[in-house]
């Protein structure tokens, strides 16, 4: 039987790493994640896989050390907070455009600016539509369990390595404070030099005869190279749309209302869904797993049978216009959110459900 | 099965680690379980508090508004949770840290004086753990053994010398425990 440990969602992340064969981590502390670090450096994990664990200057340090171990091929991580993650983004648009693969973690807080070390989701956009520039995607997870900070740690290395692409964790304090149950999958060792070249062999390890440069670069000067890269991006970015989409529904089936929620928001909805079905609602629930790729057939096709939907997060409104531009007119789509570190009580959700949808 | 428990008194009570160890039980008894510390404003104001949900099925919200149990260890927190325990429900609190006593007539109420056990057994912090015990001896969810567990796991083994004087002090919470007002 699997080992079960009770455990923050942030220590989880840290335990993830070193048992999935992680090369190295690399970040700069900042509340509330951070027991990422603390953690690894409790564990020393240098002393037993050989993982590099480092405490940069900064967050521009430490994305570019992520980049740099990624150029080799390495599975290179770091972990932030939203301000961090801003930070960061210069980086995350060069590791994409470098077409590298790698696993952010950012454990969201309440902004904009330096904010509140508060719980929050407001970092949907900068996540899912760039924060730096250019033409990219990060792929994202979004966690609503401890259990899924330990779980996709090594499925984010998978998707990153498969689709040479950055993949983002997008945690929120609640997940990432909160201590749950969590089942240690068997431990993976870190790569072997000839595993690295299998895995990455794009990857700057050292030219051998007979093989040109592996060259790692995100600039091309010429607008037709330029133009065929970003045609290449999209094509990538397609397959993934196409094959990675993840999510969970609950209740769905007979459903005349659907809450859209990720992360803690999810949960909280769950337990909503439960006390509307208690008063006969005939109320549902979809939790997208991945951000990018959007779960939108999904929603479309519940779109065109419910009555309405309603998008609930910790910010002003950002997931929600992915949900109207899913549901495409098909059902109203209702918001409701929280700001500032406060959270929502599922009696709170069904109270503003029932306003949106008028009913008593 | 489902207990949403509150744990709320002053910083250095222990009301975390009681928590945590409340936790660790629930899964050597092969349960879910949640704990989550309090992410309010009040987390400044020297109280501290946890909730911990102990389940058979997964848990859903983290964030609740109404406990089975609270386990009350100040004023300020009988203030604030006495009237969140539902209809039925369970209070246990330390009469030395109370000025108003709890006056709910619709769940149970009972006492444990946690300074006398650990003055005691001569060492405060297993203040917590008379609370725990008072606690375990109201509920029966958990198993001793399994608590037994949860406290190895908790502790460090270099103090594994306090493991003992823990069960000590959960043992005689456990007789200590005092019924003063049951459900009408």
């Amino acid at each position: 039987m699997a080992e079960k440990i009770l455990m923050k969602g942030n220590e989880a992340i840290a335990i993830s790493a070193i048992r999935n064969g992680v090369d190295g981590y690399f970040g700069y502390p900042i509340t509330p994640q951070s027991e990422v670090m603390e953690t690894l450096m409790k564990e020393k994990p240098w002393e037993t896989t050989g993982m590099t664990v480092l405490q940069a200057e900064s967050e521009l340090s430490s994305i570019n050390m992520v980049y740099g171990g990624a150029s080799c091929g390495k599975k290179v991580m770091t972990s932030s907070s939203s301000p961090g993650i801003s930070l960061m983004c210069e980086g995350i648009s060069y590791i994409a455009g470098a077409e590298l693969p790698c696993v952010i973690v950012d454990v969201m807080r309440g902004g904009p600016g330096l904010g509140t070390i508060q719980p929050s989701q407001s970092d949907y956009f900068q996540a899912v539509k760039g924060g730096g520039h250019g033409d990219y995607h990060c792929i994202v997870l979004a966690p609503a369990y401890a259990q899924d900070m330990y779980d996709f740690v090594d499925w984010g290395f998978e998707l990153a390595f498969k689709y040479r692409n950055p993949v983002m964790i997008l945690a929120d304090g609640i997940i990432g404070q909160l201590m749950e149950k969590v089942e240690l999958h068997p431990a993976k060792p870190r790569r072997t030099a000839e595993e690295i070249l299998e895995a990455a062999p794009w990857a700057t390890t050292g030219k051998p005869a007979g093989r040109a440069r592996n060259i790692i670069t995100s600039l091309s000067l010429d607008a037709n190279t330029q133009e065929d890269f970003n045609r290449k991006l999209l094509a990538k970015y397609d397959a993934i749309r196409e094959s990675e989409v993840k999510y969970s529904e609950y209740l769905t089936d007979d459903a005349e209302y659907v809450f859209v929620a990720f992360g803690c928001s999810a949960r909280i909805c769950e337990a909503a869904t439960d006390i509307l079905r208690e008063e006969g609602i005939k109320a549902g629930l979809i939790r997208p797993i991945t951000l990018f790729p959007f779960p939108e057939k999904e929603i479309s096709r519940l779109a065109g049978r419910v009555k309405s939907m309603m998008s609930i997060e910790l910010s002003l409104g950002q997931m929600v216009e992915d949900v109207r531009l899913a549901a495409d007119g098909q059902c109203p789509v209702g918001f409701y959110g929280r700001q500032g570190g406060n959270i929502y009580t599922p009696e709170e959700i069904v109270s503003e459900f029932k306003k949106f949808n008028n009913l008593k | 099965m489902k207990e949403e428990i509150i744990i709320a008194g002053f910083g250095g009570q222990g009301v975390l680690s009681m928590g945590k160890i409340l936790a660790y039980s629930a899964i050597m008894q092969d349960l879910e379980v949640t704990w989550m510390p309090s992410y309010g404003p009040e987390m400044r104001g020297g109280t501290a508090n946890v909730c911990v949900i102990i389940s058979d099925r997964k848990i859903s919200s983290p964030i609740i508004t109404k406990y089975d149990t609270a386990i009350i260890l100040n004023q300020q927190s009988m203030d604030k949770f006495e009237e969140k325990v539902k209809p039925g429900g369970l209070l246990v609190y330390d009469p030395s840290g109370i000025t108003r006593f709890p006056v709910r007539k619709d769940i149970t109420i009972c006492s444990i004086d946690a300074i006398e056990v650990a003055a005691e057994i001569g060492n405060a912090k297993v203040y917590n753990m008379a609370v725990l015990g008072a606690y375990l001896k109201m509920r029966r969810a958990l198993r001793m053994e399994n608590v037994v567990k949860g406290l190895e796991k908790s502790i460090p083994a270099r103090y594994s010398d306090l493991i003992q004087k823990n069960r000590e002090a959960i043992e005689k919470g456990m007789e200590r425990v005092m019924i003063t007002s049951e459900t009408e």
